[in-house]
């Protein structure tokens, strides 16, 4: 097999790829500094740093996407030009995006054909990829039915269907970008079983990640970038958790769970057993009850999509319940409104920040105000104030830090961790009683990340019942006092921290109520 | 292209690294040479068809700015204009598009005709004249309110309901000036044409020329020994036209209508639901209910025209297409050449005022076929609308360009090297 240099999906190995000095420039940004990076045969290598960092702008490069403004790609040490995506897939060259592309109410096998040419054109050969998928699932140890409609399967399948994808289209080298974004622990573990499997059978992959025990776990070498540039080449087994995250911040990061004084504030928060279904009469909560103490931060994990956005606006006023009350402090908030919700001091930082936590044409002293209207110091008798409000603006941009040319910017051309800082000013300004945070650091650098959490932590100092919702599991445990668990719209449990372990939280997660025996199975 | 206006962000002005008001101005560049390029195919056209166009634009030119009736036609033109795209703008800022300002001018205008008739003359003029331009604001916000309730109750697309609400303002029209509306003269005489009585003397809006003589400008501008231009305008003055209060009022509803959008907390809201309603939703804004009153707003406006070109100019109500004369169309256009801002609505409704009466004076003098003339203001239509997809490219160019990049992210670049 080696000496034919074929790989069993029937592609032509590819022996290395490199590339070098590799220069990308957008206005105003240097993307990619003369990178250097090179993957062999047989070899999963991470490529790993914050975002921002030039990780996406060098694949898109290899995939054809951009063409770099210097620097050469060197195939097997002859140098190629890859003009298109069709250019990279002709080479070999597989991506795994972190969002999929597929058709959710086609099976597996109509996915996978889907822009190929059959070989019995103009009629459809589903026959021929359905046997050729099936030789792919053995030999990779991919366990997918090629019948299955890709809408049904659990995402980790569906993930494996895009690897699939990229095998079946002749893959050589795979480029997965940040594929465990949306797994469980387990799912992840599976994942990586597979990925190990085709190193094995002489694929090479790009692993890109900003999770260091992710990169620790399955690779055999890192290149970590830092503002665009390589800042480090380092083989996997001879590093350290703490070197890559030094090196991919640029200055020492401390992991450690911050201090915290014990917490003996009164309930704040009461949901009880609210349930809530969509237009479409989904159900998104199921009997959903959880209390949240002042100065206390209750955690919620789950996989997206579980339930964790349903209860956020649940609780901020933009899901109705169909059952069930919510209590803030001893007041049933349940039919309040959502404005009212603001004036009874909930803030709530939404997860998707650009199209639910800002107006993007607006400037950023326009989306200061945006859920402070009814202020005294934002507007007198309907009419907008100004001056007050630009006081006001310059004060809290300067308190939290955020990087901005001016007030009058629209706040899309910010950085996402700008933004972010922008709307936690924002919600904090309003000195809410209940703060509901959530995803507040996904797509936030390392910097402003720790800048969040340290806010956090002070709110939380100063008596405000915070829920975290995170589908960070490391974020969730340097947080959270209690930590809930959600699946398919229920709470599995709520876990004092003390006694999380990834292991149960993962369990809890896909599901499962562990028992003692399910803990010790799975490989921490 | 919204984000970077300067009067959204009234703030903006003192602030440091913004653009300058050259910057600005360039903004119009590519609509300026839009027109011009409309022109020229324009001129094409007029040469397949045998007649000089460099003799039929003087025509059009001198014909707008060479007389005083010229000058005022095209004023009395802009006014229905403007109020028109004022309310296109309003609406348009919400991310609603109306087009159902003909009958929406055309409720305005029937139901001025109906108040003014049956009041006669029991009230006093500025009492009447008061009482007509709130009906027909009512009347047009009314007609408005309707495609905005049945989009945000039951999701009708709005493009829809305002064309089709159209049709059925106009064919209301026409039964009602046939019926209960017609003017009983016609009746008497037998000749039944759809026209309403003449409104009471005292409901008409004063014209410039009556202020004009009220405050003691009765030379005309030959005694004065003015000539020239200065005489022209001096003339749309002293001398009789048509030129009536209403253009004031308009110009004031935009400065109205600037200050509700930019300074109020409601046009704060209006302009959040129309850029990002789940934003809006998410602040507590009740997006719905801020898309009807978009629409109604909208429609007011449209219906405020509808008052004043009775009012001021026709005095009756007819044939209703003939009253909304495509002004429900020619505004929407105006507001987008006016870059959807009250006051750049001004400028904007000016040109297309000249236009049409251009076009008229270029008609009329040269022979040419009205279609053509209409095809010719099409052609300025779509050179202008094109020619937004220039500025909004510049202005993500410039934006690139003056935002400095803190640490390394920021900009549209940030997300590309993300």
């Amino acid at each position: 097999m080696a000496d034919s240099g074929l790989l069993p999906s029937g592609q032509k190995r590819i022996d290395s790829l490199a590339v070098r000095g590799i220069v990308k420039r957008f206005p105003g940004v240097l993307a990619n500094d003369r990178v250097d990076f090179d993957v062999k045969s047989g070899e999963i290598h991470a490529l790993l740093g914050e975002n921002g960092a030039g990780k996406s702008t060098l694949m898109k490069i290899l995939y054809g996407l951009y063409q770099p403004d210097a620097g050469e790609i060197l195939l097997n040490g002859q140098p190629i030009e890859i003009r298109s995506p069709g250019d990279s897939m002709r080479y070999g060259i597989g991506m795994i995006h972190q969002h999929f592309m597929l058709v959710d109410n086609l099976t597996v096998t109509e996915n996978v054909a889907l822009g190929l040419r059959s070989t019995r054109a103009p009629m459809l050969d589903l026959e021929v990829v359905e046997a050729r998928i099936r030789t792919l699932t053995e030999r990779y140890q991919l366990q997918v039915d090629p019948k299955a409609i890709v809408g049904r399967l659990a995402v980790g399948q569906q993930q494996r269907v895009e690897i699939i994808k990229a095998l079946y289209r002749g893959g050589a080298l795979l480029v997965l970008d940040e594929p465990t974004a949306v797994l469980t622990p387990q799912e992840v573990a599976e994942l990586f079983a597979i990925m190990r499997q085709m190193a094995r059978e002489g694929h090479a992959l790009v692993f890109i990640s900003h999770k260091l025990h992710e990169v620790l776990d399955v690779t055999d070498r890192v290149t970590v970038l830092r503002n665009g540039a390589v800042v480090g080449n380092v083989a996997t087994k001879a590093t350290t958790r703490r070197e890559l995250a030094q090196l991919m911040v640029g200055r020492p990061v401390t992991f450690a769970r911050p201090e915290r004084p014990e917490i003996n504030g009164r309930v704040r928060l009461r949901v009880a057993g609210a349930s809530a279904f969509n237009e479409r009469g989904q159900r998104l909560l199921d009997d959903v009850t959880l209390e949240v103490h002042a100065g206390e931060i209750v955690g919620v994990a789950g996989v997206s999509g579980n339930g964790q956005r349903a209860l956020a606006e649940a609780i901020a006023g933009l899901q109705p319940l169909r059952s069930g009350t919510i209590v803030l402090d001893d007041r049933t908030i349940t039919e309040a409104s959502a404005s009212d919700r603001i004036g009874m001091g909930i803030g709530y930082i939404p997860e998707e920040r650009m199209h639910d936590g800002v107006v993007k044409d607006f400037s950023v002293s326009d989306n200061l105000i945006l859920r402070d209207l009814p202020s005294a110091h934002v507007a007198r008798n309907g009419f907008l104030r100004f001056k007050s409000v630009a006081e006001r603006s310059r004060k809290l941009i300067s308190d939290f830090q955020v990087k901005t040319p001016s007030l009058e910017t629209p706040i899309k051309n910010l950085s996402g961790g700008n933004i972010q800082k922008v709307i936690m000013a924002r919600e904090l300004s309003l000195k809410p009683r209940l703060l509901v945070a959530a995803q507040p650091t996904r797509g936030v650098d390392v910097g402003a990340s720790e800048y969040i959490h340290d806010r956090l932590m002070e709110q939380r100092a100063a008596g405000t019942a915070i829920l975290l919702i995170s589908e960070d599991l490391d974020e969730i445990m340097q947080m959270a006092d209690r930590i809930a668990v959600m699946y398919e719209g229920r709470i599995m449990d709520i876990v004092p921290h003390a006694e999380a372990t990834l292991e149960k939280l993962g369990l809890l997660m896909a599901g499962v109520v562990p028992d003692a025996s399910d803990v010790e199975a799975v490989p921490a | 292209m919204c984000a970077r206006d300067p009067a959204q962000n009234p703030i903006a002005m003192n602030e440091t690294g913004l653009r300058s008001w050259t910057d600005r101005l360039f903004d119009f560049v590519p609509q300026v040479v839009a027109l011009f390029g409309a022109l020229l195919v324009g001129a094409i056209m007029l040469l397949l068809i045998g007649v000089n166009p460099w003799e039929a634009y003087r025509a059009a030119f001198t014909g707008v700015f060479g007389s005083k009736n010229g000058l005022s036609d095209m004023l009395v033109k802009a006014t229905p204009l403007l109020l028109v795209a004022l309310g296109t703008c309003i609406a348009f800022r919400a991310n609603v598009i109306n087009i159902g300002a003909e009958g929406q001018l055309i409720m305005g205008a029937l139901a001025t005709t109906w108040l003014a008739v049956e009041m006669g003359s029991a009230a006093p003029a500025w009492l009447l004249i008061l009482l007509c331009m709130l009906i027909g604001f009512v009347a047009g916000g009314a007609w408005g309110a309707i495609p905005g309730y049945l989009k945000a109750r039951l999701g009708v697309n709005e493009i829809l309901s305002t064309v089709m609400l159209n049709q059925i303002a106009i064919q209301l029209g026409f039964f009602l000036l046939r019926g209960v509306m017609m003017d009983p003269a016609e009746r008497a005489a037998g000749t039944n044409l759809p026209h309403s009585a003449r409104l009471p003397a005292v409901a008409d809006l004063p014209r410039f020329t009556d202020i004009a003589k009220s405050l003691g400008f009765t030379q005309t501008a030959k005694q004065l020994g003015l000539d020239g231009m200065t005489a022209e305008f001096y003339g749309l003055f002293a001398e009789p036209t048509r030129l009536h209060l209403g253009l004031i009022f308009a110009i004031i509803a935009a400065i109205v209508v600037y200050i509700l959008l930019w300074r109020t907390t409601v046009g704060y809201r209006i302009r959040a639901v129309g850029f990002n309603p789940a934003a809006a939703r998410y602040a507590g804004f009740r997006v719905r209910a801020y898309v009807v009153l978009a629409l109604t707003l909208s429609g007011a406006l449209a219906g405020l025209a509808g008052a004043v070109e009775i009012l001021g100019l026709h005095h009756r109500m007819f044939e209703p297409t003939s009253v909304s004369a495509g002004y429900g169309f020619s505004g929407i256009v105006v507001a987008l050449f006016g870059r959807l801002h009250p006051l750049g609505a001004i400028p904007s409704a000016l040109l297309f005022g000249a236009l049409l009466v251009g076009g008229d004076k270029m008609q009329r003098a040269m022979q040419i076929p009205q279609p053509l003339v209409t095809a010719l203001l099409g052609l300025v239509v779509l050179f202008v609308v094109s020619a937004d997809y220039w500025t909004k490219k510049r202005a993500t160019r410039i934006h690139v360009k003056r935002e400095p990049t803190p640490a390394g992210t920021s900009a549209s670049a940030g997300a590309a090297a993300d």
